[in-house]
């Protein structure tokens, strides 16, 4: 065995001696251009774990890398700890941000180590949504006032009898629990834990023609998929939101924004000028997650697609 | 019958190893056992039930002369392991005393400790205890490793060691490529390495088979023979103990019962459980003619033959037998009395006739 | 004689103590009905108790800088980044790694072979380039960057601690429970606090993993300096070894095997934690797994996740060959022939130094892209094949065992639950059970989320039973049949090293979101080592007792029931425990697919600040019901056989 071994070495090195004449040599290739980058440096940008904020820094760093020579750092991070880094100086940017009072209180007003960047342009829409088929086929469904009719259809394993709410990304606040109480309906909320298992259980929904509502929102990528349809809830007013154990209306709209750390704010970086003035619609968002989510391009392909597309709009950003 | 304390005693002067009064208890609070005479008198059962302690160890005596060969002898759980591995403070006695040429080991520091069991001391394990990922010369040179002996040094002695105990040619094997007997050779030339005074040897051929077993015997009586170092020997096989023991502690449940010499055990024993114990010991092979003597009796013809009063019984069967009346036991010209064929029949054919004297004529 | 009385005693007991567990059954069913719905503590998704708020506040208190932390933070980071540089990450002014592929398939080859054989060798080639041909290449190298990292600083810091615990019965019984902690609290509970101790990056996540990995290594060590033999140490002490000699010259070299053993098993900890610290942006496979799922894009998930199997099997099958190699000394043909792989090896780095082909993995072949696809068409057959039928099963099981247990559980009131927890520990385990359940009840309440930890329970429960009862079936076949183990043994192992996210989305469409599929997926992830340690119990029961019931004329039956699995049956009590630990530890990753109740809480808690004290709480809590029942089971297999030994001690795995 070992002479083999050693007559497989042997032949081994020599085959590699071979092929290696004809190869090309490292660095004798296109290095990678720098194109007076100075200026700019590393730009350091969180990304948050959702199809439709991935397509926020796609962009933005595909900019910010050909048109204003930074070196982009994308740091995939929850939203909490993306917050975390503005204090230690490692996130410089949060392309979008939901609301996050609590967060924008203890970092930007207490800590005074971030500063808001503006809005994305972005509209964010949190509610109980229902499948397409569904919506067309009880479309008395789409007012709230009729779920308890119609809560025998929802039950499940898991609602124990009453109708089920499918609720819960982990990430988001949710007020279900106090609406179901206070608009005394007739359904328990049931946690499915996790955005992946939201989306799988309203495909399921839609494929197998199953009665199901639950939890959304919306700029989100499977809307290229799925048309959902939102539940009016009483109308949402200023403050009726204000004590969570009493919550009986809708959730709010959400205008989402930017925040930068302050250290960022007071660089004097063109790439923070970028982020400041980064504005798109729902609709040039969910384009871009569709290149991403669908299509499987790269965020690079995809943010260059977009903005061949749509160079009048990135040029407004770079202030040309 | 008191015979252990008529034994003579050896002079405290030539004593190389004197034990005095040692315990060894295992178990919660310990120490309290030896110093509370109502606790120290409890048998082995009542001490468990009452203390929850063990006493491995009671309240032992015993002085090893240079050069001799002692043997600690009893059952499993008799506490000769324990006893054994007390003398070098491998485990550390609860109490009493132990002196090693007039030095009080239990007064001895860590350091002092080590200096010894590197230079003074080495044992031989009942399961070897080698070090599995070593040679043979680098299991047998371990000891002169670790007191800092130069390489060549090492070797050199090793390899010694390695010829004294019949191992030449195996130096560069590791210890799973040899036989049992073979290992414990390993065991025997690592403790001879660092030429120590005492050799300890802790059941070192139980594990062995038969064959192997008497061949390893024979290999120590060579050894002390050659080397002539003192050894404390334990075992719990009886003909081991009367082929090697110049003298013999028999323990049980951790007290001496009888301390003597092979001849003597049998001979005299102390109770009837050393009665029992040596009850199948072939005596012939054992006794000498001081044990059997008897005064001549009136008128008796006495042959010409003069024997000696240590020649065993087996060896002088035949003479006595031959003689054709009583022979004659003279020891330094003097008549210690005569042996006639009727003692020697006793004894050989094992009969269990208390011999004529109830203890050994000094 | 102590061993026939004790056998009488459970002779009698036995019958007696069955029928008391069932009239104490019976009563708390009659109890339920009667006091249904009273003081079950109940707290809503979104609610918290003081408790929770102040463990929120705290949580701050901890990140306040510090020049300690910092200076760690500091080395870690670098000797990532090193690490990286030299495999995974262009360095240094190159556009490349300073080793490229072919020269890191060249010298970890070599090692394998030089530490291990031919075989491995081999095995390590073909692993290492199947992860370049599945187009992961450059994610391979980060992940195993990032866990060679870990488990160096691992074993930097498990090593002497094994060494610590096991010449000290004392740092023993500590070492014990803090290794417990360590593996049963849920990783997202200290995943978002490191973040604040070390920031965001290489140095949280490896520190993450570390503590995660930690413990085996620990524990194997440990063990190993305990079995070494009595009479081993005792020559070397009686030949006058200081301490440290006797540690450096016996303990040590006499213990390598075990040690291997427990350096294998945190190696293999440690590359399951990899998707869980991409979380926190560690770099690698995890961040593929994590991105794919985003998408629900199983194919993408799965190539990944196979990646990182295959670095588990390869490192897993070196580590063993490592350990497996016998004490002799090379014989002087492998040594010339060692030196001879040396060059060749060197030869590689130069190449992959050199040129591109050799540094740059070659897109040409990618077969990654055909993996993901073929996978994304199996498991949508598979849905559309058993998408009803495994609705009726997830349904029958829920409304048959499952909801009964559960209301059971959190519809009586919490006291009684407690009652009957004790007393039914007494009974099995005596006060050795009664007591660690009563603390841990107690506990329990003061953590605030009673009725989710009854919830969890419930499920836990279930699960467990389901991985004890698979275990055993496949521990006794694969322990009784060679063939069936090699072919049974990758696919464990799979199950075992795979992230669970990957399998997430297709249990989901198999299942729906619910407590079932939340117990499909921890039953996939505990069985393997539940099936390894009967297996290996079943292997090491004694040749010749095997023989002697065959002898006797012995049916296959009765040689397993009334043989091979009463002698194994510590091996039994310590796959109980693992299994149990193992379902545990799938809790939070339940949360995710709709079992709610404290894995959602964990999760919560990771995800939003308001909650980070009630998904500590909760993590807290997860590691009581595993304390809880840890101590119950070991006390009740102690009782009824005469359970021998340092039980926590062979807890090796």
């Amino acid at each position: 065995m070992t002479k083999k071994l050693r007559s497989a070495g042997v032949l081994t090195a020599f085959a590699l001696a071979l092929t290696a004449c004809g190869g090309a040599k490292v660095g004798e290739a296109d290095k990678p251009a720098t194109t007076g980058g100075k200026e700019c440096g590393t730009f350091n940008l969180a990304v948050s774990p959702w199809v439709g904020y991935e397509a926020n820094a796609a962009v933005v760093a595909y900019v910010a890398t050909k048109e204003l020579g930074c070196k982009v750092v994308k740091k995939n991070l929850k939203e909490e700890i993306a917050w975390q880094g503005f204090s230690t100086g490692e996130v410089d940017a949060n392309l979008e941000n939901w609301g996050h009072e609590d967060l924008k209180k203890k970092y930007i007003t207490e800590q005074k180590v971030a500063v808001e960047a503006g809005l994305s342009g972005n509209k964010g829409v949190i509610g109980w949504y229902l499948p397409p088929w569904l919506a067309a086929e009880h479309p008395e469904l789409k007012d709230w006032k009729n779920l308890n009719k119609n809560a025998a259809m929802f039950k499940t394993s898991e609602s124990g009898g009453k109708g089920q709410l499918l609720d819960g990304d982990p990430s988001f606040v949710t007020n279900d629990e106090a609406l179901v109480k206070n608009l005394k309906l007739d359904y328990k909320v049931v946690y499915a834990g996790s955005e992946t298992a939201l989306i799988q259980a309203f495909r399921d929904a839609e494929k197998n023609k199953k009665p199901v509502i639950g939890y959304f929102y919306e700029p989100q990528w499977f809307f290229n998929e799925l048309k959902l349809v939102k539940v009016d809830l009483p109308a949402y007013t200023t403050g009726c939101d204000a004590v969570p154990a009493k919550v009986a209306c809708d959730y709010p709209a959400y205008e989402l924004d930017k925040i930068v750390s302050k250290k960022f704010a007071d660089s004097g970086s063109p790439a923070y000028e970028l982020v400041k003035k980064f504005n798109w619609t729902n609709d040039d968002q969910n384009v871009v997650a569709k290149y991403i989510a669908e299509d499987k391009l790269t965020p690079d392909a995809a943010a260059e697609k977009w903005v061949k597309e749509n160079q009048s709009k990135v040029d407004a950003w770079l202030g040309k | 019958m008191t015979a252990q304390l008529e034994y003579p005693d050896l002079q405290d002067s030539e004593a190389l190893l004197s034990i005095q009064g040692l315990w060894k208890v295992f178990g919660p609070k310990a120490a309290r056992v030896p110093r509370r005479p109502e606790l120290a008198a409890l048998s082995r059962a009542q001490l468990l039930d009452q203390t929850g302690c063990t006493a491995a160890v009671r309240d032992l005596s015993f002085d090893v002369a240079p050069g001799e060969v002692f043997v600690v002898m009893g059952l499993s759980g008799s506490g000769k392991s324990t006893l054994v591995r007390c003398l070098t403070r491998l485990i550390e006695p609860t109490a009493g005393s132990i002196y090693f040429e007039g030095e009080d080991l239990r007064a001895a520091d860590e350091k002092r400790l080590r200096t010894l069991r590197r230079s003074k001391f080495s044992m031989v394990f009942q399961h070897f205890g080698l070090l599995p990922h070593r040679k043979v010369i680098d299991n047998v040179s371990y000891g002169l490793e670790v007191r800092g002996e130069s390489k060549p040094d090492r070797r050199r002695r090793a390899q010694e060691v390695i010829d004294l105990v019949g191992l030449r040619g195996n130096e560069n094997l590791y210890p799973e490529q040899l036989s049992g007997g073979m290992q414990q050779r390993v065991g025997l030339a690592r403790a001879l390495a660092c030429d120590p005074d005492v050799l300890l040897f802790d059941e070192p051929f139980s594990a062995l088979d038969p064959l192997i077993r008497r061949e390893m015997q024979t290999e120590v009586v060579r050894l002390h023979r050659e080397v002539g170092k003192t050894m404390v020997f334990i075992t719990h096989d009886l003909s081991e103990a009367l082929k090697l023991g110049d003298r013999i502690l028999l323990m049980r449940d951790g007290e001496a019962v009888q301390l003597g010499t092979g001849d003597e055990l049998v001979g005299a024993p102390a109770d009837d459980y050393v009665r029992d114990f040596v009850r199948d010991v072939p005596r012939a092979d054992v006794l000498t003619l001081r044990w059997i003597v008897r005064q001549p009796r009136d008128g008796e013809e006495l042959a010409g033959l003069e024997l000696g009063p240590d020649v065993l019984v087996r060896e002088a069967t035949r003479q006595v037998l031959e003689a054709g009346g009583a022979v004659k036991v003279v020891a330094d010209g003097q008549l210690l009395g005569v042996v006639g064929d009727e003692e020697i029949l006793a004894v050989v054919a094992d009969r269990e006739t208390a011999p004529a004297p109830a203890r050994r004529l000094s | 004689m102590a061993s026939i009385t004790g056998s009488v005693e459970i002779e009698v007991r036995r019958p007696r103590r069955g029928v008391i567990v069932g009239v104490l059954l019976v009563a708390w069913v009659a109890a339920w009905f009667v006091l249904k719905g009273i003081n079950t503590l109940a707290l809503g998704g979104q609610e918290t108790t003081g408790l929770h708020r102040w463990l929120t506040d705290q949580r701050d208190f901890l990140g306040g800088g510090n020049a300690f932390l910092d200076a760690i933070r500091v080395v870690v980071d670098q000797f990532v980044i090193l690490l990286q540089a030299v495999i995974a990450q262009p360095s240094y002014g190159r556009p490349v790694p300073l080793i490229g592929w072919l020269g890191v398939v060249a010298v970890s080859a070599y090692l394998a072979w030089a530490f291990g054989n031919w075989k491995v060798a081999v095995l390590t080639a073909a692993g290492l380039t199947f992860l370049g041909l599945q187009g992961l290449w450059q994610e391979s190298m980060d992940t195993l960057s990032l866990t060679i990292a870990a488990v160096l600083l691992a074993l930097l810091a498990g090593i002497p601690l094994g060494i610590w615990a096991g010449l000290s019965n004392r740092a023993f019984k500590v070492a014990t429970l803090i290794l417990d902690l360590m593996q049963t609290l849920p990783t997202f509970v200290y995943l978002a606090p490191l973040t604040l101790f070390f920031a965001i990056g290489p140095a949280a996540a490896t520190i993450a993993t570390l503590i995660y990995a930690a413990p085996p290594v620990v524990r194997l060590t440990a063990h190993a300096i305990r079995s070494v033999p009595r009479e081993s140490v005792e020559a070397a002490r009686s030949l006058g070894s200081s301490g440290g000699q006797t540690l450096m010259k016996v303990l040590l070299p006499m213990s390598r095997s075990t040690v291997v053993v427990g350096i294998n098993q945190t190696i293999m900890a440690a590359l399951s934690m990899v998707t869980v610290a991409a979380l926190i942006d560690a770099p690698g496979l995890g961040q593929t797994v994590l991105k794919a799922l985003q998408t629900l894009d199983v194919g993408v998930a799965f190539n990944a996740g196979l990646a990182i199997v295959v670095l588990a099997i390869v490192l897993d099958r070196v580590t063993t060959a490592a350990g497996d190699r016998p004490w002799r000394t090379a014989s002087l043909r492998r040594k010339v022939l060692l030196g001879a792989g040396a060059v060749v090896a060197l030869v590689a780095v130069w190449f992959s130094r050199t040129y591109v082909w050799a540094a740059d993995f070659p897109t040409g072949a990618n077969i990654g892209s055909k993996i993901a696809v073929a996978t994304t068409d199996a498991t949508n057959w598979v849905q559309d094949v058993f998408g009803g039928f495994t609705f009726g099963v997830r349904d029958a099981v829920t409304k048959g065992v499952l909801n009964p247990l559960e209301a059971l559980l959190t519809e009586s009131p919490w006291w009684l639950v407690a009652v009957v927890i004790v007393a039914l520990a007494a009974l099995l385990g005596s006060w050795r059970g009664a007591v660690p359940a009563a603390v841990c009840l107690g506990l329990l309440v003061a953590t605030g989320v009673w009725h989710d930890s009854m919830v969890t329970l419930a499920s836990t429960l279930l699960a467990t039973v389901v991985v004890v009862a698979v275990g055993i079936v496949l521990g006794v076949w694969t322990g009784r049949n060679h063939r069936a183990d090699s072919w049974l043994r990758p696919i464990l192992d799979a199950g075992q090293t795979m992230p669970p996210f990957v399998y997430l989305v297709p249990f989901l469409a198999l299942f729906g979101t619910s407590r079932f599929t939340a117990i499909a997926a921890a039953v996939v992830f505990a069985v393997p080592v539940t099936t390894k340690i009967v297996a290996d119990g079943i292997r090491a029961v004694p040749v010749a007792t095997v023989e002697a019931a065959n002898s006797v004329g012995s049916s296959t039956w009765q040689v397993i029931s009334k043989v091979q699995l009463p002698v194994a049956r510590r091996a039994i009590a310590l796959a109980v425990n693992q299994g149990l630990i193992y379902v545990l530890s799938m809790v939070v990753v339940g949360g995710l697919v709709g079992a709610g109740a404290l894995g959602y809480d964990v999760a919560a808690g990771f995800a939003q600040s308001e909650l980070y004290g009630k998904g500590l709480a909760a993590g807290l809590a997860i590691v009581l019901l595993g304390v809880m029942l840890d101590r119950i089971t070991q006390a009740a297999a102690r009782r009824t056989r005469k359970f021998k030994g340092t039980a926590r001690g062979d807890n090796l795995w």
